[in-house]
């Protein structure tokens, strides 16, 4: 009888972690962009695994078990949100966004007052210091967040990536200041 | 003593500061070889004592102040809006899925100590519903990706809910003078609200 009560919280648990597994796919294909897909890709299963744990937990009544237990939740506790970070924010630095889709956007105004301090000081520099042919004239993509693969390639075919990758590694000018 | 002066100087970390590391290393020792005996752990000291020396990090640069009762009451809260998040964006994957619309928001934390930058941030990337797409630290603002935003007002309640999981987080584990800003400011809040309503 004991069995049968604890079998069915396994079981109630496992479904209710499956049914997170569900949402997170459901979410994949009917979201538009990557951001929105980034929710659904990474969050559900923080609550889908720790219910899978919980059934493990249940399952088989060991206090051996469960530090090992809570060691795997607090390991995804730490990693999912860099991982899911990382790719967000490669992703609308290289504009792999709609941005119809997005209806508030206090980031964007951020980011192009940055670039455009960036280019006023580029200019400055460029005003000191005689015309130096590594220096890129052109400021429009100087800024590397905006810099998006063909660019990268053009930019490597004109010879001026030397000039761009100095601009890059040029401390305290981008918007993390 | 700042990180750089203490640098200068070649101390080494202090034990206190360096005991939550110890005691997390020793702790997943034992969960690993699923061994809580004295001998085990006692040798799980002894190499968690060499690995946080041989393989030096940064220390993480912690207020000395913790407070478990808010902590739980913060990890309470926590599972709550985690199930009700994670639900919420199943209805919405379902329901709304294509026609979703969302927005970026900047909050702009009270804290300036990047352990509270990245906690917050940390904490609200795991809840459904927000992620974090990029932080400025000079400002120690956090940009956050909120799905289903389409309103002012909507914005604002994800800015509101933002800085209050910073402040559980300050009771639970912030400097004293973090506390006590935070303190200062729901008293004037509540100050504010008397005063309109009279």
């Amino acid at each position: 009888m004991e069995e049968t009560v604890y079998d069915v919280i396994t079981a109630v648990l496992m479904l209710g972690g499956a049914l997170m597994s569900l949402a997170a796919a459901i979410g994949l294909i009917r979201f538009p962009d990557l951001l929105s897909r980034m929710h659904a890709a990474t969050k559900p299963q923080v609550l889908g695994l720790l219910l899978f744990l919980l059934a493990l937990a249940v399952e088989f009544r060991s206090w051996k078990l469960l530090p090992v237990l809570a060691v795997v939740w607090i390991f995804m506790l730490l990693t999912a949100p860099v991982s899911a970070h990382m790719v967000g924010r490669a992703g609308y630095r290289t504009k792999h966004l709609r941005p119809e889709l997005l209806v508030i956007d206090e980031l964007d105004d951020v980011v192009e007052r940055a670039q455009r301090l960036l280019r006023e000081a580029e200019e400055e520099a460029l005003e000191d210091e005689d015309d130096d042919p590594r220096v890129d004239d052109d400021p429009g993509h100087s800024y590397t967040g905006e810099l998006d693969d063909d660019e990268m390639l053009r930019a490597r075919g004109t010879g001026a990536g030397e000039a761009l990758n100095s601009d890059a590694q040029r401390p305290g000018k981008n918007p993390e200041g | 003593m700042t990180k750089e002066a203490r640098m200068r100087e070649g101390s080494r970390v202090p034990l206190l500061q360096e005991l939550p590391l110890l005691i997390w290393l020793v702790f997943l020792w034992g969960a690993l070889w699923q061994d809580f005996s004295a001998g085990n752990l006692i040798f799980g000291a002894v190499i968690a004592f060499f690995v946080a020396n041989i393989f030096y990090l940064p220390p993480v640069e912690l207020s000395g102040r913790f407070n478990p009762i808010y902590g739980l009451a913060f990890a309470g809260s926590f599972l709550y809006k985690l199930v009700q998040a994670s639900f919420h964006v199943f209805w919405l994957a379902v329901f709304r899925g294509p026609r979703i619309r969302n927005g970026v928001i900047g909050v702009k934390l009270r804290s300036r100590s990047d352990l509270m930058v990245t906690a917050t941030g940390h904490v609200l990337s795991l809840i459904p519903g927000s992620l974090v797409v990029d932080v400025d630290r000079s400002t120690s603002t956090l940009y956050l990706h909120a799905l289903n935003v389409s309103t002012a007002e909507q914005a604002e309640k994800v800015r509101a809910d933002a800085l209050d999981t910073e402040a559980w987080l300050i009771r639970t584990l912030g400097t004293k003078e973090e506390l006590a800003a935070l303190r200062a400011e729901t008293a004037e809040t509540r100050k504010r609200k008397i005063g309109g309503r009279a």
